[in-house]
């Protein structure tokens, strides 16, 4: 079976394993609502305050809650040793990673759905004009969240104290990711909203290098 | 072992004479003045900072290529010293800039991206601690080594474009830059020195790790021969 439709079956078998429950979905927008409220109590920020904080709450609230949100994308296939399964199937490795990178690319992109709109109104920044290059910047964004993100659960989940080992491992790495981010978003947020190359730029070149690595990678990962 | 023994004796006596040429033959800076000597320690300990953590790269794709446990054992070498080499880079670091920038610390591209390579190598350290089954422990650190290796340039760029205060590379820096001849030749002599050590400092703890894997397996033997032992009694009995 080709890559792209072992992938896609994946991707089908996450989603059902999903929404059966929703609890992942669920748990992960409450706690980005819980940060984004936290901050108010902490900064008290005015109209102003916000629109300059903003961009760095929002993306702290991303990071914080994906690697929370990421953390049983491995481990739970441990339970019943289904990875073990996956691995005897005739696919590559990559499509098992694919796969689930795809499913955690939607979970968190959902999530951001729901909270980017709350984020909006309760820190009265207006996002009319600027949808469109918004979902770009946060499309970006969420893909080197999750490529990475995948990759070190695939690793975290072999370790002892993996709930608290793999925000260790994601959040230094994800550094370039962030300062791109919040950039880009800060131009989206001015009086004035501009798409900064750079900074899209350079998360595109973070989601390049990255995506690379871990199909060049994929087989140690998933190995026995 | 004479290998070991003078190796340490070179690298003993070239550290104790660039502590003297860094103190007393280098000119006086003028306008840093002695502060200025610290330079002599802290751009070598990045020197062999890099020189370890390239080392780890290089050790963590031939052991994915090979399998070869030596990889391994040399990768975790140079990770360990070259947090440490960073440490002391990151010590001498807010040492010299307190007096001369008037701050402790500051966000600048260089500072940051060094903070950052000290924590992504403490965390492949402390990975590797918590993977209980050894072949599990050496490859998937040596994956998350890769990755935390293709991170380096990405940080530095991203915090380049971001703000940068740390001075402009002297040494290579185009027009405008250079060492006075002694200066250069004294930072010359230091780097020799702290690599050199650091280079000691790594074989040794690559020995170590060896000697590690050589006692578990010893240890493997020894139960194995417990085991097999009453078996053998009855046949002969």
């Amino acid at each position: 079976m080709n890559t792209p439709r072992a992938a896609a079956i994946l991707l089908a078998k996450e989603l059902r394993l999903e929404f059966r429950t929703r609890e992942l979905l669920s748990a992960t927008i409450i706690f980005g609502l819980v940060v984004v409220m936290m901050f108010s109590f902490a900064f008290d920020p005015t109209a102003a305050e916000s629109r300059r904080y903003g961009p760095g709450l929002l993306w702290i609230a991303f990071l914080f809650a994906g690697s929370l949100m990421l953390n049983p994308s491995f481990a739970r296939e441990q339970t019943n040793d289904t990875l073990d399964a996956l691995r005897m199937a005739p696919i590559s490795s990559f499509a098992i990673l694919l796969g689930k990178m795809l499913a955690n690319f939607i979970f968190m992109s959902l999530a951001e759905l729901v909270l980017v709109p709350v984020f909006g109104v309760l820190y009265n920044v207006s996002m009319a004009g600027i949808v469109w290059r918004l979902i770009l910047v946060l499309a970006l964004g969420t893909v080197g969240l999750t490529v990475t993100g995948t990759v070190f659960s695939a690793i975290s989940a072999h370790a002892r104290m993996r709930e608290l080992l793999l925000p260790l491992l994601l959040l230094p790495i994800l550094t370039p990711l962030l300062i791109g981010a919040v950039e880009a978003t800060a131009a989206l947020f001015t009086e004035q909203p501009a798409l900064d190359r750079m900074w899209v730029a350079l998360l595109a070149g973070f989601d390049i290098v990255f995506l690379t690595a871990s199909w060049l990678l994929c087989d140690y990962l998933i190995e026995e | 072992m004479t290998g070991r023994i003078a190796s340490r004796i070179a690298a003993a006596a070239l550290i104790f004479f660039a502590g003297y040429a860094a103190l007393f033959i280098a000119p006086d800076e003028k306008t840093m003045h002695v502060i200025q000597r610290i330079f002599y320690f802290h751009v070598p300990s990045w020197i062999a900072m890099f020189c370890a953590f390239t080392v780890v790269f290089v050790a963590n794709v031939a052991y994915l290529a090979t399998r070869n446990a030596k990889w391994d054992w040399l990768g975790v070498a140079g990770a360990e010293t070259g947090v440490v080499c960073c440490t002391i880079g990151l010590i001498t670091g807010p040492l010299w800039a307190k007096p001369v920038w008037g701050i402790w610390w500051t966000w600048d591209a260089r500072l940051t991206t060094t903070f950052i390579l000290w924590l992504l190598y403490i965390c492949y350290l402390l990975l590797r601690g918590l993977i209980d089954d050894p072949e599990k422990k050496s490859t998937l650190s040596a994956v998350f080594g890769i990755f935390a290796f293709l991170d380096v340039p990405l940080v530095y760029v991203s915090n380049r474009l971001w703000r940068t205060q740390h001075p402009q590379p002297v040494i290579l820096g185009g027009s405008g830059s250079g060492l006075d001849p002694t200066m250069s030749k004294v930072l010359l002599v230091c780097t020799l020195a702290v690599v050199g050590v650091m280079i000691v400092v790594l074989m040794d703890r690559y020995r170590l790790e060896r000697l590690r894997h050589e006692f578990e397996e010893l240890q493997i033997e020894v139960e194995s021969r417990i085991a097999e032992a009453p078996a053998i009694a009855r046949e002969r009995g």
